[in-house]
């Protein structure tokens, strides 16, 4: 974030400016002369991808172009799939966790999207098209995910990826236990304290959810049979979400690190009837990757960041390979708005550090994390039928050199660097006549001395907040 | 007499309350409320076209008759209207005027109790903890009738406020309440009338709920739990036995109360962001009634509450530079286009239908208030949507629509009479009429020109009132910029100077006493020339002359300003 800010002002102040406007009808498009990496079809070179209504509508060497068609001469260009970052934390107001209690599984994150952090554009001008934001993990059993396409300029519910399972963030280890955290003096330090409490919140919590769900299946059948006065139980919207989990409707994302905290919640889970959607972090899920791929699991890990606390110790950078080759369904995640912004050259580390193949390593940031989503019949390679998500990079994009052109969602172009690069002098001016203006305006006079507070305050001037109460991942 | 009625009285009496301040035992006849008349004037009145040369009438507190062709009692006071304009009484529709506004509590903190309990309250674990949340407090059960800010309300237009409790996440319930009485019960028009919701969090990891996400959270499991005592206790009303006895719990019983009075719910938004997210969780509680408050981005967002049918408040505090803010650091673009455009959004809401009010979230001059109007208006909103989300618009918004909001017979006698357009800026508030009493309008406003003579000494004061002269005696010092301090002193004992200035040969000084419970003010201004002075006492609302002379001239003369 920091470096963001340094090294790219212009980017905040511009984003600001290419709102919505390119978000209309896209019509038909065509992408024309481009490189395509279908990820699931190979590499076709010389090749058009036809859109039709934000949808991949014909792909390939001889794609016919429609007449009235809108046309993107991509001549030396490459198209991937739009990039998915399966753990972020971009987009959110008010704090990413309830770090207060610890089962906060009443909380979501849809409900306090920020659509207009400007993270979402700087993600985007990165290439990413969808992300996973996630609650942060400071609690056990955390709030509830939002799953986003970076529709810059669309409010907070046009971001929501539609039909996106939802999902909740678990979390093990040092952070839940607060062992990073020294508590102010006077205040008790929260329960859990150590990994065996982290389990017990999460195992009582359960118990607790199958109760609630036992007393609305015999509320149902009491009233199903035709009993009078019956109080129904209280709904609970902490309880609520876990039933939908022990029911096999809501996705987990597990926060964690070593190898015997993730075998302890496979085998929880297992008790208990669910799975695990994905270990996220998961920096030791080299030693346990057959367990991991048994239950069905993903693993959505960093290409190289360790040693940051002591569960980060064992980290290798072979990680993300080793799981892969044992079967596991492997993503790359960024877990912060700069490294969301280079996600391809993560995945491309993969390649050095393992021996990914191009395709194994481009899955780790399209294919695999919408594998892990629930959203691969949408999104996650260039196909007939799928979303029209694409990144057009000017070099190859696990290149260090490529820098993204274009993307694309939904067909629309959201992000375009020729554009953006051509506005920046327009909103300089802009910003310089209004600060003379209002400057003029307050010289004028006398502004009325601020006595009480207000709702809301001035909008957030584009810097985001990463407080996932952890100085790593 | 007891002294809480002296002080009742003060306020309805026109000469005796002269007569009360400088000797407190004199007794007082209570006169009936009077009837009054203004004639010849513009009527404003809000709901229909507006009369040229017409008359309103006033008795008993409400408004008795209204048009060109009305016959006036015998026994009303009539006011030449010539040259004035009478609107509606003014609304403020989101205030805390009459409660304790001090700092703001901490979201997660329970209501403050005694010290020794609050050094052992457990900080909010949990939603079934019910932090921050006191719904059951009602503006109208705590008013302060003596908060001096509703006298200066009153003098800027302002007949009626909402106020509500601001404290928490569920601070509590708003009473419609007018600007004038020496008690609670003289002022309360509607109560409870709404119910306030913030979405404040305490921060941190200490205490529940600690992030936005929390606080909304823990919103939508209180109205959960009050829709489930509402069905539980039916259930359980209608047939105890082998029922088992659902909990009781204070907070569901009042919110469920407050949804089934139909009162609406207000709901903190100010961004589009914020507006967007506020209908969203309305939707999801399933809010029948609801009143978003802040909207100053509203003007990027005015298509969406139109279609969401949702009235709102402007905050007429429009956006300023933060002040704290680094002089030498460029304000983004997004925080210029908002500071710029937030006055738009009156226009924009009501190009786009929306229903509307204004309220003045915390500016501390009411006067700004009306300013900040103005800059709406030239930002676009036609002077008559202005005074519509001044009056009757903001009448309906609160549900006191069939009582306040316009001129029409049968409606409670709020009324402002000026003597210009009231969004000009050189117009003046001249009376205001508050439940059918007349309240006089002062300036008190202190011209630039230097002092031209030296008011410091001793001087003898006449007040001339119906019921015979008063004496009294004031002790001014006068610094070299004609600022004046001292004290005034009558049969009732000693009060000091404030806001006192000679500017010319003009000066003005004001004086507080205690009334039984209340503090009342009383401005004598007028002109000097050596050593007499003349001119007027005024004192809620009504006026008496005096004269003065200062004996020991010489001395005091000489004496020079004070250090």
């Amino acid at each position: 974030m920091k470096r963001a800010q340094r090294f790219w002002p212009w980017l905040a102040m511009l984003a600001l400016g290419l709102s919505p406007a390119q978000a209309q009808d896209a019509g038909t498009l065509v992408i024309r002369n481009a490189t395509i990496l279908t990820v699931t079809n190979g590499t076709i070179r010389n090749g058009s991808i036809l859109i039709r209504d934000g949808k991949i509508a014909a792909v390939g060497r001889n794609v016919r172009v429609p007449e009235g068609a809108t046309v993107i001469d991509a001549t030396g260009q490459y198209v991937m799939p739009g990039i998915i970052d399966c753990h972020s934390h971009i987009a959110v107001d008010g704090g990413v966790n309830e770090g207060s209690v610890a089962v906060s599984s009443m909380v979501a994150i849809e409900d306090v999207l920020d659509p207009t952090d400007v993270d979402i554009y700087r993600d985007l001008a990165g290439g990413v098209t969808t992300a996973n934001v996630l609650h942060g993990s400071a609690n056990p059993i955390g709030g509830l995910n939002a799953v986003i396409k970076l529709r810059w300029g669309a409010d907070a519910r046009g971001l929501l990826f539609e039909g996106a399972p939802p999902g909740i963030k678990f979390a093990l280890g040092e952070n839940p236990k607060r062992s990073n955290f020294t508590p102010q003096p006077g205040t008790p330090r929260r329960y859990p304290a150590t990994r065996m409490g982290v389990m017990d919140v999460i195992r009582q919590a359960f118990t607790e959810a199958r109760e609630y769900q036992k007393r609305w299946a015999e509320y149902r059948r009491r009233v199903a049979a035709g009993e009078q006065n019956l109080i129904p139980p209280r709904r609970d919207l902490k309880l609520e979400p876990l039933v939908e989990i022990l029911e096999g409707k809501r996705l987990v994302h597990a926060h964690s690190y070593r190898a015997d905290e993730i075998l302890q919640l496979i085998r929880l889970a297992e008790e208990f009837g669910f799975k695990i959607a994905t270990f996220q972090h998961v920096l030791e899920g080299y030693k346990v990757a057959k367990e991991i791929a048994a239950h069905g699991a993903g693993a959505s890990t960093f290409s190289d960041w360790w040693a940051y606390k002591v569960e980060a110790y064992d980290a290798i950078p072979y990680n993300a390979a080793l799981m892969t080759q044992r079967g596991v369904v492997v993503s790359i995640n960024s877990d912060s708005a700069e490294e969301a912004r280079h996600l391809n050259q993560e995945a491309a580390k993969a390649m050095k550090w393992g021996g990914l193949s191009e395709t194994e390593a481009l899955k780790l940031v399209t294919l695999n994390p919408a594998k892990q989503l629930g959203i691969a019949d949408r999104v996650g390679s260039i196909e007939v039928g799928k979303d029209a998500d694409l990144v057009l990079y000017d070099k190859h994009p696990l290149s260090v050199y490529a820098v993204v052109q274009k993307v694309l969602i939904d067909g629309h172009v959201y992000f375009d660097r020729a554009q953006d690069i051509a506005r920046r002098a327009e909103l300089e001016k802009e910003k310089k006549e209004l600060t003379e203006k209002l400057q003029r305006s307050g010289e004028r006079e006398q502004p009325s001395r601020p006595g009480g507070r207000r709702p809301g305050g001035p909008p957030r001037t584009g810097e985001g907040v990463q407080e996932d109460g952890e100085v790593r991942p | 007499m007891p002294r809480r009625t002296v002080g009742r009285l003060l306020l309805m009496v026109a000469a005796a309350s002269l007569v009360v301040m400088f000797a407190a035992t004199t007794a007082v006849p209570q006169n009936p409320p009077p009837y009054f008349a203004v004639r010849g004037a513009r009527i404003v009145t809000g709901s229909g076209p507006v009369i040229e040369n017409g008359t309103v009438v006033v008795a008993n507190g409400l408004i008795a008759a209204v048009g060109t062709d009305v016959a006036i009692p015998p026994e009303a006071w009539v006011i030449d209207g010539k040259g004035l304009v009478v609107y509606p009484g003014l609304i403020d529709a989101l205030t805390d005027l009459g409660l304790p506004s001090g700092q703001p509590q901490r979201p997660g903190q329970q209501p403050a109790g005694p010290p020794a309990q609050q050094a052992q309250q457990r900080l909010a674990q949990g939603p079934e903890d019910r932090p921050a949340s006191t719904p059951w407090e009602v503006a109208a059960d705590e008013l302060n009738a003596e908060d001096r800010r509703f006298e200066s309300w009153r003098n800027a237009g302002f007949t009626t406020v909402l106020s509500t409790p601001q404290r928490g996440i569920f601070p509590g319930q708003g009473a419609v309440v007018n600007t004038a009485g020496a008690r609670a019960s003289e002022m309360v028009v509607k109560a409870p009338a709404t119910l306030h919701l913030t979405f404040r969090s305490a921060g941190g990891f200490r205490e529940f709920p600690g992030s936005l996400m929390g606080t909304l959270a823990y919103i939508k499991q209180v109205f959960l739990d009050a829709e489930h005592y509402g069905q539980a206790s039916a259930i359980y009303e209608r047939n105890p036995r082998g029922v088992e006895r659902p909990s009781y719990d204070r907070t569901e019983r009042v919110v469920y109360e407050a949804l089934t009075a139909g009162r609406p719910v207000f709901l903190p938004a100010n961004t589009a962001v914020e507006i967007h997210r506020a209908i969203h969780i309305a939707r999801q509680i399933g809010l029948r009634k609801y009143v978003l408050y802040g909207a100053q981005q509203g003007y990027e967002v005015a298509g969406a509450l139109a279609e969401a049918k949702v009235p709102v408040l402007v905050s007429l505090r429009w956006p300023e530079r933060d002040r704290e803010a680094d002089p030498e650091a460029p304000e983004s673009l997004r925080s210029l286009r908002f500071r710029d455009r937030a006055p738009s959004t009156p226009a924009a809401l009501h190009r786009a239908g929306v229903k509307f009010a204004f309220y003045s979230d915390g500016i501390s001059n009411p006067k700004d208030v009306l300013k900040n109007v103005a800059k709406a208006v030239a930002a676009g909103l036609p002077r008559e949507a202005a005074l519509r989300a001044l009056t009757l618009d903001a009448a309906e918004i609160l549900g006191v629509a069939e009582r306040l909001g316009s001129i029409e017979a049968g409606k409670i006698a709020n009324l402002v009479v000026a003597d210009g357009d009231l969004f000009e800026e050189k117009t003046k508030v001249k009376l205001v009429f508050v439940d059918g009493h007349r309240f006089e309008v002062r300036e008190s406003a202190r011209p630039a020109e230097p002092p031209r003579d030296n008011l410091s000494g001793r001087w003898s004061l006449t007040v001339n009132t119906p019921q015979g002269s008063q004496q009294a005696t004031a002790e001014l010092s006068m610094a070299p910029d004609g600022t004046l301090t001292g004290t005034v002193s009558g049969p009732m004992g000693t009060a000091t100077i404030s806001n006192g200035w000679l500017s010319g040969n003009r000066f003005s000084f004001t004086i507080s006493l205690s009334m039984g419970p209340q503090q009342v003010e009383a401005t004598f201004s007028g002109t000097v020339e050596g050593n007499r002075m003349s001119g007027t006492v005024s004192f809620g609302g009504f006026t008496a002359e005096f004269t003065g002379t200062r004996p020991g001239a010489s001395a005091s003369a000489t004496a020079g300003p004070a250090d």
